[in-house]
């Protein structure tokens, strides 16, 4: 297989090892040295001092997704290693970089068939007083993929050296200590670009989100911690206030939801963050933010469920929840980023959707957006006219929930005279008065489904690229690695068209049908067990006659060469 | 006493505002009260509340002309009883959807009595003369409201409708 | 008692109503209550549009519609989390939040300790009846042991939930009891509350007509005004509130604890912070 210029690294180690760091510190070094890179990170059950893995991948050309294999695993100790076996995909190509005294080696590296090369990591690091094992494995893998041990060290400095300028010497000794030791193995070595690096960002989808957020004009956050979407609480914490806003600390995510829904209704453009068992408890709370008319971003970082599930690891699976959670009839909308450099414009987009359609939107993140460190270009700088429609001037029997011809109606805000209104999760008139009469009850839902159906919500709806007569339908996080997939059929003769939905609610069936024109085949692409996307397009959407689903659940990340397979060879039956 | 102790007023301004404050007070709490009625279909004990609103009223329009310069603002007292009520106020609680038409004026007579009796003993009390003239009045007007409201009640036939006795049960639920 | 005012208020009791019709029983206490509101937002001389009132679910929920503030009605249980939420955001804002002792209390019982706990300027009031009205009479966590009832058949034999006591373990700034057939009373208690920063708590005591015709006289003959003036001390409020009858009406305690109001620190457009990005 004719693969992307890009190199795989996977570094595992116990707890206290320094896996995390050294991972960071590589990645720091490549992309100094001109590479794009991406990180993700996996653990064992421990709270602290578990096993780890820090998986890299480095490229000349910009990469947000794994690829099929690892062609290096650098691996400390052999401390519980086997739990990522299946994370960490191994072939006769690969090479392993171990310690001699770290014992036998677990069975799934034998039969890999990877060259092993073995170098005395922990013994030369105890000779070099204040240095620790994972900078002699710095070394070591710089002198194997080719990265100068200069950039090394300058990453090291960058790291610890500011804090302990005394341990930057041993740590250069070891770094230089590996390199020497470093086995001489047929490793493709990287062709480094030396294009300088200025504009490049260092983000996780995580952050990105939330940068994304803020740039949309979020004033106010509300959040209880979950994982994998603490860290957009987090950041937001200390950037909020710095830009006009303020976060606060829910006693949980009843509370957060309805937070954000009483800031919203005081003007505040809001959101909060959470998973799947966050996301349940506030259905009832996004019910009323529906009915009452209040614009808010729920950003879901899903993780594998249900339940408390996978909290570390990524599905796609919330799709369901997302879309049909609600009781009642109750259109809203719900986006998710098809990359980690994406989160930033998806949820700048969902924000002016929000604020725009004053409904709440959930967007659809996951775990392996949201915790992946990802080297990119500067993303464009994109501006939408956000803004919620306000009632002109005071005026006598204000009607906040007019029903006008686009369903959107001017929605006053505290402190404006004349606009007084009481917001009600009972059905309402007009007025907003309570009422159980048939016609304002057909009324209401009509105005707020209108909103969502007379809104154009041009040309992000999805992304769409190339033609051909087969297509691959997906979602989410799913996308980069069809990209990658698709890039190679088409190196290999294939035409594959890729269509990608970043709005998920409300489906777009016109404009599908315009994207599906040519296309005979469709291949849906998800991760999640039962298909949820598959039976929401068949629902909402028509499919060419000759159309699978693909949909495996989490934990484990759909690889490009999986997809190549279906893409050449079919989907067996 | 029911509504509040007789206040030792130190001006006859100061009378006119309180009496002025009782009967806003009144006429208000009658007409909420037909509106509660209006709302659960009782029509017969919401045109008992209406009517005795519009006596309230006209009866202050009454003493804002009697007050005449004497009250030139025409501004009620900012009154706060110590009791629940002001003397002519009926209590919230003291109605029932299902009331009867004597239910109903029996409660308002209660008010009008109270008022009176209110009033006569400022009369009996105050110290300026001028006060004490204007309460007898106003004692005078509470007694014609009592007698009134009695002559009303001769028109319905004792009927004492026992509440436990709704065929329907509470149906509204959220 | 017999003051004449020289000018007329700034805002009248009336001024606060809308022109929605409460659909409360007839005799039901939170008619009353509804009154009381408006008399203290009048005393106040508060401008409606600058006032919010945030409920949940319930018969007493219902009152934000019926005067001419903004409000929101929102879900059961939720309306202390709304409430903050809004007054965080917007400070400038006098917040009042209703509610009843089922949705207070049970549904919404951990929403109470945290906005205790928190102290933001709010007011908030809980019309108790010791009774769920909305849903046709079941226990709330206020209810007395024996009270029968159809989901809890000759009472459910758990003692009732004291909020005030509760409510000063968890950092309430102000609490006080009120009656709503006072309703002068209950409209200057309200005023207090809203006038005394941080989180305020107001028991107002709300017979329900329907479901517990046993408080409609039974109520007025047991409240009383409480005997000692208030403190600022929370172990003698402690103290206090341990062993009153559950009919002290009045301020039973004000302290001096700073409200919890986060505000930005800076103003700077989300572009500055892209340096952090940067490589
Ligand atoms: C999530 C949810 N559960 C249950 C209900 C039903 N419900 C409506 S009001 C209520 C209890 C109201 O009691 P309380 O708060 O004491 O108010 P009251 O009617 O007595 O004033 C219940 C259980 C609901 N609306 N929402
Ligand atoms: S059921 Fe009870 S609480 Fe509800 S309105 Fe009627 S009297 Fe009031
Ligand atoms: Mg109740």
């Amino acid at each position: 297989m004719n693969r992307p210029a890009s190199l795989s690294i996977a570094l595992t180690g116990s707890g206290g090892a320094g896996v995390m760091t050294a991972g960071q510190t590589l990645l720091d070094a490549a992309t100094s040295s001109g590479l794009y890179g991406l990180m993700t990170r996996s653990t064992g059950p421990q709270i602290r001092g578990g096993e780890a893995a820090a998986m890299i991948r480095l490229s000349s050309h910009p990469v947000q997704s794994h690829g099929d294999r690892f062609d290096i695993l650098l691996a400390l100790d052999f401390d519980n290693v086997e739990r990522f076996a299946e994370e960490l995909p191994l072939d006769s190509e690969s090479l392993i970089v171990a310690d001699p005294a770290a014992g036998e080696m677990p069975a799934f590296l034998k039969a890999s068939g990877a060259a092993i090369g073995l170098v005395p990591m922990a013994q030369l690091a105890k000779s070099i007083a204040g240095s620790r094992i994972s900078m002699v494995a710095l070394g070591i893998l710089a002198r194997i993929i080719g990265l100068p041990e200069s950039a090394v060290i300058a990453a090291v400095a960058e790291s610890i050296g500011r804090k302990k300028p005394e341990a930057l010497a041993a740590s250069e000794k070891a770094v230089m200590a590996g390199s020497a030791a470093a086995p001489e193995v047929n490793v493709p070595k990287l062709a480094l670009p030396h294009t300088p690096r200025a504009g490049r960002w260092s983000i996780t989808g995580n952050e990105a989100a939330a940068f994304g957020a803020l740039k949309g004009g979020v004033k106010f956050v509300a959040g209880y911690p979950i994982t994998p979407a603490t860290e957009i609480l987090e950041w937001m914490a200390a950037a909020l206030p710095q830009c006009g806003g303020v976060l606060v600390q829910a006693e949980d995510e009843l509370a957060s939801i309805n937070m954000i829904i009483g800031a919203s209704f005081g003007g505040a453009p809001s959101l909060t963050a959470t998973a799947g068992p966050g996301l349940s408890l506030m259905t009832e709370a996004i019910g009323l933010a529906v009915a009452s008319e209040i614009p808010l971003v729920i950003v879901d970082v899903m993780r594998s469920g249900p339940s408390t599930g996978i909290a570390t690891k990524s599905e796609q699976s919330d799709l369901n929840i997302a879309v049909y959670g609600l009781h009642g009839d109750a259109p809203h909308v719900v986006t998710a980023p098809l990359s980690v450099a994406d989160c930033l414009l998806t949820a700048q987009w969902s924000v002016h959707l929000a604020e725009t359609l004053q409904t709440p939107v959930i967007m659809l993140s996951d775990q392996s957006l949201g915790q992946a460190r990802v080297v990119i270009d500067r993303p464009g700088d994109l501006a939408f006219a956000t803004q919620r429609l306000a009632p002109e001037a005071a005026s006598v029997g204000y009607a906040r929930y007019a029903t006008t011809e686009s369903g959107i109606s001017a929605m006053s805000v505290p402190g404006f005279p004349g606009g007084q209104y009481t917001a009600d999760g009972l059905t309402h008139n007009a007025r907003g008065t309570p009422t159980s009469q048939a016609k304002d009850h057909v009324a209401q839902l009509d105005k707020r489904q209108r909103k969502l159906d007379s809104f154009d919500f041009g040309a992000h709806w999805a992304e769409i690229d190339g033609e051909g007569e087969l297509a691959v339908l997906t979602w989410g996080s799913s996308t980069e690695p069809l990209r990658e997939a698709i890039a190679e059929a088409r190196a290999g003769g294939t035409d594959v068209k890729l269509i990608a939905l970043r709005l998920i609610a409300p489906a777009q069936p016109g404009r599908l049908t315009a994207a599906l024109a040519g296309v005979k085949r469709v291949i849906v692409l998800e991760q999640s067990h039962s298909g949820q996307f598959w039976r929401y397009l068949r629902a909402h959407y028509d499919l060419p006659k000759d159309a699978i689903p693909i949909h495996c659940p989490g934990p484990l990340p759909i690889r490009p060469g999986e997809i190549l397979t279906y893409i050449q060879q079919g989907v067996p039956a | 006493m029911n509504g509040g102790k007789p206040a030792a007023f130190d001006s006859v301004a100061a009378f006119f505002a309180q009496a002025l404050a009782i009967e806003v007070e009144a006429a208000e709490r009658y007409t909420l009260l037909a509106d509660q009625m209006e709302v659960h279909n009782n029509k017969e004990i919401a045109a008992i509340f209406l009517k005795m609103a519009a006596i309230e009223s006209e009866h202050r329009r009454e003493i804002v002309r009697r007050a005449g310069d004497t009250l030139p603002t025409g501004i009620p007292a900012d009154v706060s009883w110590t009791n629940p009520d002001g003397p002519e106020a009926i209590a919230f609680e003291d109605v029932h959807y299902l009331m009867t038409p004597r239910q109903a004026l029996l409660l308002a007579r209660f008010n009008e009595e109270r008022a009176a009796r209110y009033f006569e003993s400022i009369a009996a009390s105050a110290t300026d003369p001028r006060i004490s003239a204007f309460a007898a009045e106003m004692a005078t007007d509470e007694r014609l409201h009592v007698s009134w409201v009695d002559q009303w009640l001769e028109t319905f036939a004792a009927d004492e409708l026992d509440r436990a006795d709704d065929p329907d049960p509470p149906v509204y639920s959220e | 008692m017999n003051m004449i005012p020289a000018t007329a208020p700034a805002f009248k009791p009336a001024d606060y109503k809308s022109s929605v019709k409460p659909v409360w029983c007839p005799g039901c206490g939170d008619h009353s209550v509804l009154l009381s509101f408006q008399r203290a937002l009048a005393e106040l001389a508060l401008p409606p549009e600058q006032v919010a009132i945030v409920s949940g679910i319930g018969c007493s929920s219902r009152i934000p519609a019926y005067t001419n503030c903004y409000g929101f009605h929102g879900v059961h249980g939720r309306s202390l989390a709304l409430a903050s939420g809004l007054k965080v955001a917007r400070p400038d804002l006098t917040v009042l939040v209703a509610s009843g002792d089922g949705d207070g209390f049970s549904i919404g019982g951990n929403h109470l300790l945290h906005a205790c706990r928190r102290n933001i300027d709010l007011t908030y009031i809980v019309m108790d009846n010791r009774i769920y009205g909305m849903t046709k009479g079941q226990p709330s966590p206020t209810t007395e042991p024996d009270w029968d009832t159809a989901i809890s058949p000759g009472g459910t034999g758990l003692s009732p939930f004291h909020p005030l006591v509760i409510a000063l373990a968890s950092g309430a700034n102000f609490i006080a009891r009120g009656f709503a057939g006072n309703i002068g009373g209950c409209a200057k208690l309200i005023a207090e509350a809203v006038r005394t920063p941080g989180f305020s708590f107001v028991q107002i005591l709300s017979p329900c007509v329907t479901f517990r015709p046993d408080q409609q006289r039974g109520w007025k003959d047991l409240v009383h005004p409480a005997a000692v003036p208030e403190t600022d001390d929370p172990a003698r409020a402690a103290r206090r509130l341990m062993t009153d009858d559950g009919f002290n009406i009045g301020v039973l305690y004000r302290g001096k604890r700073e409200p919890y109001q986060p505000a930005p620190k800076a103003y700077l457009a989300p572009s500055h912070l892209e340096a952090e990005f940067a490589l």
